[in-house]
């Protein structure tokens, strides 16, 4: 009995709980970017479906899936239909390991006569001990979700903007798996759930103790996600239209969401490996114990939502960077500074001894 | 290809862009010849605008012609009609009156400031800067609040005639001007901040469609394009025509010939625009609007070329008059078309990607191109 | 009422005057005839020392020189329109590096075609024209090899002309259609024509004009001609 609840209720739960609130998270992200964009540019955005447009992502979702099923003529039907939901699982799936709050105790309930005892749940799906291994292997099997939706078009423009957009996110996981081994090194562990706590118990937010990392975490997440201003691939002026040209309808909305649910994805990593996860800030001063108030899945939420806030800010105001240039920039300069940092955090860690 | 070709196995690959963009610029069709990413040749494909404007020149009434041309260049209308009427005027032996002089200048060079600010709208858009598109919008749309508080319209204003101007000036008017300008130099700086440092769009604009001054004169480049070469040549300096005489202002210029400086020389051109509106609305004179012409306008037979600085290039006017009240030839002399020109050296090299910058650099409008 | 307004000078309608109350008077001598007043500006001729150079080179070339409404004009044969053209750029009294522009003008009643090409010297400020005339049946030279510019200046004349120009690499339709027939800014091209076997291919519809090459129909019945 205690093995059904621990082991499969509880589970069933949080994972119903998370898939949840992911899609709605999802969904109204997409409301946030049109929104915070159109703030930025001197307008109002969607204002029509609903009060402020906040009922934008239902109408949204129900256009796409009511659109009518196009699937060119002499495209790969099976495969075509599976490209996206291989780039779509992935992106879900990360979202097993990430810890959104501390372990909490459940008193025991009483139901029916029969009482469940109390318990320690901790607020996340499972915490494995190669967690970060896992998000970064996940994460890369939706590549090949975006190399077969180009693929399986059976049209050349396609093809080349998906070999493009892979290119580009393979490039870019190489530099993304260097920046976070700093944090690995400090934390001494690659469960997630363990950085988290190394970072309570050092005091600090690693983002204080390896900004470098961090900030190259970060660049090489938004060009892994393909958003501005690495969305060459994707852009509207380019001939190429990128690999989702044949796509239409739900096929099509599964793509968009795995790119949002991408971003989320960084964003929560970001906030796990580098901003303390469910921490409050300065974890270490006790002064400020009374912010302990929002409990850390308050913290962690906000400040996720300061991630995705960044990467709306991004897309509003820059450019874009020619293919090139973008690849340029990942190989010859992210990927030298994250072995420098790999590599003079080593010595530090070395020399300093603990988790410092 | 044959059947056993494969995709990769060709050498040289063309693509059409257009006629149907998803960026701005109207419908061109430019057809290239790529080798992987680079462009090896352009070829552009025009005429899908085109309605026969000049072949109109010849059965319209002069007076009639002049609305038509404000269709050829519709965001700078204004230059248009400026430039014809001068053209006339010239033939006539006449003179607009100073008030309708002045009126003339400002309205021109707000046109200007309108052209350049459409211009780097959609240039940053394509470029992939959104946000500034809206911001060049909005200060766009002050000055056609001023336009149609004018004369009516918005885009296609047909504000002057053959001899002067036909609209009083508002009730007004002149604080509508002066708070615009007085703003409007520092939104300039604005659109500055997001792009002018910004290292993403150095990349893309540096050294991206590189034109030598000799090249570029040779290929009859004109305006922000060949100032941005080197070469200080501005016909409302060199050629004063309306009041601009009167007027302080400065020419810049680039040095390198690119994307970059050309988007400076626009920025500044910009700033410089605002200076002149802002002496012009100082001094409009009293007097009268419109010289004393007979209704029918008839030049004397015999031929003129006029031509004015417009924003996209030197705008001319070849007038072949028969003596009657139609011209016998009216020709136009398109900025943008003979810019075009210089898009197939200038992309010859670069990337795809670079193909739509230098398109936006260029500041071409299809309907001036196409007539 | 239509008579009156087509022949407002015209006193033959007026009613007789009344018989013999007043004594007509006397016959107004004829006045003599006055000298024509000139309806405005005139062309004058004028002398530069390019002109001087010009035809110490190119004597036999070189028709007139002349200046209407202060802008300068040469007129020029042809023959040797590249080596013309070549000079005036060249010559350090002339560096005219740019080619403002190049069109044609159809002279039908002489069947010719006036070129006209307007140069400009960035040195000198100074604009300059030059004409020159050619069969509509015969090829000019083609100035490409001179100024860049002229290259879709003259695809342009020969698509609304059908000037042929000799020596151009490229001569083909640049604005209209590339198998569009007929030259629409000859005047014998009416202002609604169109290339009916063109529309009927490529759009599938039956044009319907009434109006066909060779025959001007400036005023045809229901072409609405502006009232003066």
């Amino acid at each position: 009995m205690e093995y059904a609840i621990d082991y499969v209720l509880i589970p069933l739960i949080k994972i119903g709980v998370v898939f949840g609130a992911l899609s709605g998270v999802i969904a109204y992200l997409t409301l946030l970017e049109r929104k915070v964009i159109a703030f930025m540019q001197v307008r109002l955005g969607p204002m029509r479906v609903g009060p402020h447009g906040l009922l934008q992502p239902i109408a949204d979702g129900l256009k796409l899936m009511l659109k009518e099923d196009i699937v060119p003529a002499r495209a790969d039907r099976w495969i075509f239909t599976l490209a996206p939901v291989i780039t779509l699982v992935p992106a879900f799936i990360v979202f097993a390991v990430i810890p959104f709050g501390p372990t909490i105790h459940i008193p025991a309930i009483h139901i029916l006569g029969a009482a469940i005892p109390a318990r320690d749940i901790g607020l996340f799906i499972t915490d494995i001990n190669i967690g970060a291994l896992y998000v970064m292997a996940i994460s890369s099997i939706g590549i090949l979700g975006i190399i077969l939706g180009g693929w399986a078009s059976n049209s050349k423009y396609p093809l080349l903007g998906a070999l493009r957009s892979a290119a580009q996110m393979v490039s870019y996981e190489v530099a993304l798996g260097f920046s976070i081994m700093g944090v690995l090194m400090m934390a001494g562990t690659l469960s997630l759930v363990g950085i988290v706590e190394a970072q309570r118990d050092s005091g600090y937010w690693y983002v204080f103790l390896q900004p470098l990392g961090f900030i190259l975490f970060f660049i090489c997440g938004v060009a892994e996600t393909n958003r501005a201003p690495f969305d060459l691939p994707e852009a509207e002026s380019e001939l190429v239209a990128g690999f989702h040209t044949e796509y239409s309808g739900f096929r099509f909305s599964l793509f968009f969401l795995a790119e949002y649910a991408a971003m989320i994805v960084i964003s929560s990593m970001a906030v796990t490996l580098f901003w303390g996860g469910w921490l409050r800030p300065f974890p270490n001063v006790a002064a400020l114990a009374f912010l302990g108030i929002i409990p850390g899945i308050g913290w962690f939420a906000l400040k996720v939502l300061v991630f995705l806030y960044a990467y709306l800010w991004f897309r509003a105001s820059w450019p874009r960077y020619r293919y090139d240039q973008l690849m340029k920039v990942g190989w010859q300069i992210l990927m030298p500074l994250a072995i420098a940092n790999l590599i003079v955090t080593a010595i530090l860690v070395l020399v300093f001894g603990g988790a410092k | 290809m044959s059947t056993n070709e494969t995709l990769f196995d060709a050498s040289e690959l063309t693509v059409s862009m257009g006629p149907q963009h998803p960026s701005t610029h109207g419908v061109l069709q430019v057809k290239l010849k790529l080798d992987g990413e680079r462009v090896i040749d352009a070829e552009c494909v025009i005429g899908y605008l085109h309605r026969g404007v000049e072949k109109l020149g010849e059965h319209q009434t002069y007076g009639q012609f002049v609305p038509t041309l404000d269709r050829m260049d519709y965001i700078a209308a204004v230059s248009n009609c400026l430039g014809f009427c001068e053209a006339i005027e010239k033939m006539l032996g006449i003179t607009a009156p100073p008030r309708a002089q002045y009126i003339r200048v400002l309205m021109t060079e707000l046109n200007r400031i309108t052209s350049h600010l459409l211009w780097l709208g959609t240039h940053a858009l394509d470029i992939g800067a959104m946000t500034v598109f809206l911001y060049a919008f909005r200060e766009r749309e002050e000055i056609l609040k001023i336009f149609e508080n004018y004369c009516g319209a918005r885009l296609t204003t047909h504000m002057f005639r053959i001899g002067g101007t036909q609209y009083e000036l508002y009730d007004g008017f002149e604080d509508q001007v002066r708070t615009f300008i007085k703003d409007f130099p520092k939104k300039v700086d604005e659109y500055e901040t997001l792009l002018t440092q910004n290292r993403i769009w150095i990349g893309r604009t540096r050294g991206v469609g590189a034109i030598t001054a000799k090249a570029a004169i040779d290929i009859g480049l004109t305006g922000p394009a060949l100032r941005g070469s080197g070469v200080n040549w501005d016909i409302r300096k060199a050629k004063p025509y309306a009041v601009y005489s009167d007027f302080d202002f400065d020419i810049p210029t680039g040095s390198m010939g690119d994307t970059y400086d050309r988007y400076m020389v626009r920025m500044e051109e910009m700033r410089q625009s605002a200076r002149i509106v802002s002496q012009a609305v100082e001094k409009i004179p009293a007097g009268p609007l419109m010289a004393k012409l007979s209704k029918i306008i008839k030049p004397p037979v015999g031929d003129i070329y006029h031509s004015i600085e417009s924003p996209k290039g030197e705008l001319g006017y070849y007038i072949v008059s028969d003596g009657s009240t139609m011209a016998y030839r009216a020709r136009v002399r398109p900025p943008s078309f003979v810019n075009l020109q210089a898009l197939r050296q200038m992309v010859a090299g670069h990337m795809v990607a670079d193909v739509v910058a230098i398109i936006g650099t260029l500041d071409i409008v299809l309907g001036e191109i196409d007539r | 009422m239509a008579e009156e307004n087509n022949n407002p000078k015209d006193e033959s309608t007026a009613p007789p005057k009344p018989a013999a109350a007043i004594p007509p008077p006397p016959p107004k001598p004829a006045a003599p005839a006055a000298p024509p007043k000139p309806k405005g500006p005139l062309p004058e001729p004028w002398t530069s020392p390019l002109v001087d150079a010009l035809n110490e080179k190119f004597g036999a070339e070189i028709v007139k020189s002349y200046s209407f409404i202060g802008q300068n004009q040469i007129v020029i044969k042809k023959a040797r329109l590249v080596e013309i053209m070549t000079f005036l750029r060249d010559i350090n009294i002339g560096q005219f590096t740019y080619l403002a522009d190049e069109t044609a003008v159809h002279w039908p009643k002489d069947e010719e075609f006036e070129l006209v090409y307007i140069l400009y010297s960035f040195e000198r400020n100074e604009y300059l024209r030059i004409k020159t005339r050619t069969k509509e049946w015969e090829a000019v030279e083609s100035v490409v090899g001179v100024w860049g510019t002229a290259n879709w200046l003259e695809r342009e004349a020969y698509d609304m002309f059908g000037v042929k120009f000799a020596g151009h690499p490229d001569l083909r339709r640049i604005l209209l259609p590339d198998d569009w027939v007929g030259f629409p800014l000859r005047k014998d091209y009416d202002l609604r024509l169109q290339d009916v076997e063109w529309v009927r291919k490529h759009l599938g519809i039956d044009s319907g004009q009434k109006y066909y090459v060779g025959e001007a129909r400036h005023e045809s019945p229901d072409y609405i001609t502006p009232t003066d």
